[in-house]
């Protein structure tokens, strides 16, 4: 069975009187390990499907399935739980908590767990180390880099070491080298056999996804895949 | 979320807002010390009350004629065709109850008193030389009434330091004659002080014999007879002994009332205890308008950390784990406010203890914890709406939030 399975989802925003149709009997099935770019305008959908993705929004009708498990009817607090063992985020504007420290903000989702202290830092470290922030552990965001930010950011969403990865345009608030290394970080993830969908608007950023989903009007419209073309 | 950890999370968003913080500290603060120095204030009122009642004295049981059922308060002034109390019965009270040590008769009217060409209408005490001692009075100036058989009238008066000032200036009047209506006394003694109780201000009074004041007013009944008591004897065992000797005074019938300033200070204890509950309420308002304040700035707190709650909404914060975090800094804000206005309230009211050292203000241990814990509650209730919107935050609305 596919990691991710997505079947006939459908979702409308109201405003006011009228709703409009953003998923529109999206259907889509990912492998674990898969990297995957979704493309589009804006207003394509590609973000509310990431949401979707994410458990950060439910839709209107249709089934989601995230590692065998049926999402849609869960609990608000199981979703939260799926949410910290399964799903890192990393977004365009980082969202880092300014008044936090970066370790502090690596800490965050194992905080939310109820890890002991010990063991968080402990595993905050660890990861740290592993992308070159050790020495920026003590700083606020403030101090630190847009690239730095990203990766702090990037540290903070595979912390509990989650099987799927979501990036909303990762490299949009970023530098060409610094959005090069966050993009080489991105897929050295992927290569550790972490899931990872990344919305993208950039083409050579998405370009470099083994499997390319186009959206446009709420429908998936495009689905090419690198083992396709060697077919 | 881990206790600790929600502590400490909230102490550092605290620290990094410290304007909001310190606002609903004050609010929160001054809440507290208002209640706790209001009803300080009542207390003190109490105490002050209390302690002049006990001038009057503890084992006092005060008798005066006519029948009337109640703990307090004051018996019929006029009414009730009762029999008199005589000077006899109350010669015989002490010497047929043993629990009885003085019985001190009571007449009291308004007589003419004047001195050579001087003269003045004041009120005419009579009574005994005990009367002095058990209402706590003093002399600054001569004798006292001469003590013995207080049913032969002698002529000897004590006047009030106003009176002599009204008569004499600054003459000398031990030794003199005054004239009390048609009759003639030689001033014993002068009354120090305010020598002012229950109402009733001595300064401005001559005290006398009450065997002299009966014959001055004509009279044969007494006002008032009080009675101190000896110690180691029932009130109340004391109370109905007087009563059958009364019965049997008067063919078998009970026509006069005997009350206790005990059960007088109990009704006046029990209304300045609402007294202070009433100051302690208007207080308790002020922490309310402090709840107020709690909901607009946790609200805006709310709105200002919309994208905040998005992201940790993201990295897996339930609805309830948002919850718990506004709450918990609502309630260190709250708690740290009230701790403040403890401290604030007490010196308060150790203050106001140097600046009025005649009233005993102090703070009841009730009001403390009540205070206290409506401040809390407060404090709660107030951020229970703020706190429930940002949990029910959309995660992905508030993460889109500018």
């Amino acid at each position: 069975m596919a990691f991710i399975e997505i079947q006939n989802v459908s979702k409308s925003f109201r405003s006011g009187n009228t709703s409009r149709g953003v998923l529109k009997n999206v259907n889509l099935s990912v492998d674990e390990g898969e990297f995957v770019s979704i493309a589009g305008f804006t207003g394509s959908g590609k973000s509310t499907l990431l949401n979707m993705l994410g458990l950060l929004d439910k839709p209107d009708r249709g089934i989601y399935r995230l590692a065998g498990i049926e999402t849609t009817e869960l609990g608000e607090e199981r979703r939260a739980k799926l949410r910290r063992e399964q799903i890192g985020f990393v977004f365009q504007s980082f969202h880092l908590i300014s008044r936090l420290s970066a370790q502090e903000n690596i800490e965050l989702p194992m905080l939310l767990e109820g890890v002991v202290p010990r063991e968080r830092q402990r595993l905050a470290r660890e990861v740290m180390e592993r992308l070159s922030l050790a020495d920026r552990a003590h700083h606020q965001p403030g101090q630190l880099s847009g690239g730095q930010r990203q990766r702090v950011a990037i540290a903070r969403a595979i912390v509990m070491r989650p099987s799927l990865l979501l990036a909303d345009e990762p490299t949009g608030n970023l530098d060409s080298h610094s959005g090069g290394e966050a993009m080489a970080l991105l897929e050295e993830l992927n290569r550790s056999g972490i899931t990872l969908l990344m919305v993208t608007h950039d083409p050579s950023l998405g370009g470099r996804a083994r499997r390319r989903i186009r959206m446009a009007d709420g429908k998936i419209t495009a689905d090419a895949s690198d083992d396709d073309a060697r077919r | 979320m881990r206790a600790a950890d929600l502590l400490h999370f909230s102490a550092q968003t605290l620290a990094r807002q410290r304007s909001r913080g310190i606002m609903i500290l004050c609010a929160m603060g001054l809440g507290v010390a208002a209640v706790l120095a209001l009803t300080a204030l009542g207390e003190g009122a109490r105490g002050y009350v209390m302690n002049e009642f006990t001038s009057i004295g503890k084992n006092i049981l005060v008798m005066m004629p006519g029948r009337k059922q109640t703990t307090g308060g004051m018996p019929p002034v006029t009414g009730s065709a009762a029999r008199d109390i005589t000077l006899e019965e109350a010669y015989l009270l002490p010497r047929r109850i043993s629990a009885i040590e003085e019985a001190v008769p009571l007449i009291i009217g308004s007589a003419r008193v004047s001195y050579n060409e001087r003269g003045r209408q004041v009120t005419a005490l009579g009574t005994t030389s005990v009367f002095l001692e058990l209402r706590h009075l003093s002399l600054t100036l001569g004798n006292n009434l001469p003590a013995g058989d207080f049913r032969r009238a002698g002529g000897d008066a004590i006047i009030g330091e106003k009176l002599k000032q009204a008569l004499f200036d600054a003459r000398p009047a031990l030794g003199e004659f005054i004239r009390i209506g048609d009759s003639r006394f030689r001033v014993v003694g002068v009354l120090g002080g305010r020598g002012d109780a229950m109402g009733m201000d001595l300064s401005d009074a001559v005290i006398i014999p009450v065997a002299a004041a009966q014959r001055l007013f004509n009279v044969s009944g007494l006002f008032r007879v009080m009675m101190s008591l000896r110690d180691g004897y029932a009130v109340a065992d004391v109370k109905k002994r007087i009563e059958i000797a009364m019965q049997s005074f008067h063919q078998g019938e009970l026509d006069v009332t005997i009350v206790s300033p005990d059960s007088m200070m109990a009704t006046f204890d029990n209304i300045l205890i609402a007294m202070t509950l009433a100051v302690g309420a208007i207080g308790a308002i002020s922490l309310l308008v402090a709840g107020v304040l709690i909901m607009n700035v946790m609200l805006i707190s709310v709105s200002q950390r919309t994208r905040e709650i998005g992201l940790l909404k993201a990295l897996g914060a339930s609805s309830s784990d948002i919850m718990r975090v506004f709450l918990t800094e609502a309630m260190l804000m709250t708690g740290a406010g009230a701790f403040v206005g403890v401290v604030v309230g007490l010196l308060l009211v150790w203050s106001g203890r140097l600046a009025f050292p005649d009233i005993p203000f102090h703070t009841p241990l009730w009001a403390l914890f009540t205070a206290v814990a409506v401040a809390l509650l407060t404090g709660l209730a107030f951020s229970w709406l703020p706190a429930r919107r940002a949990s029910l935050l959309q995660p992905v609305d508030a993460l889109q939030k500018p």
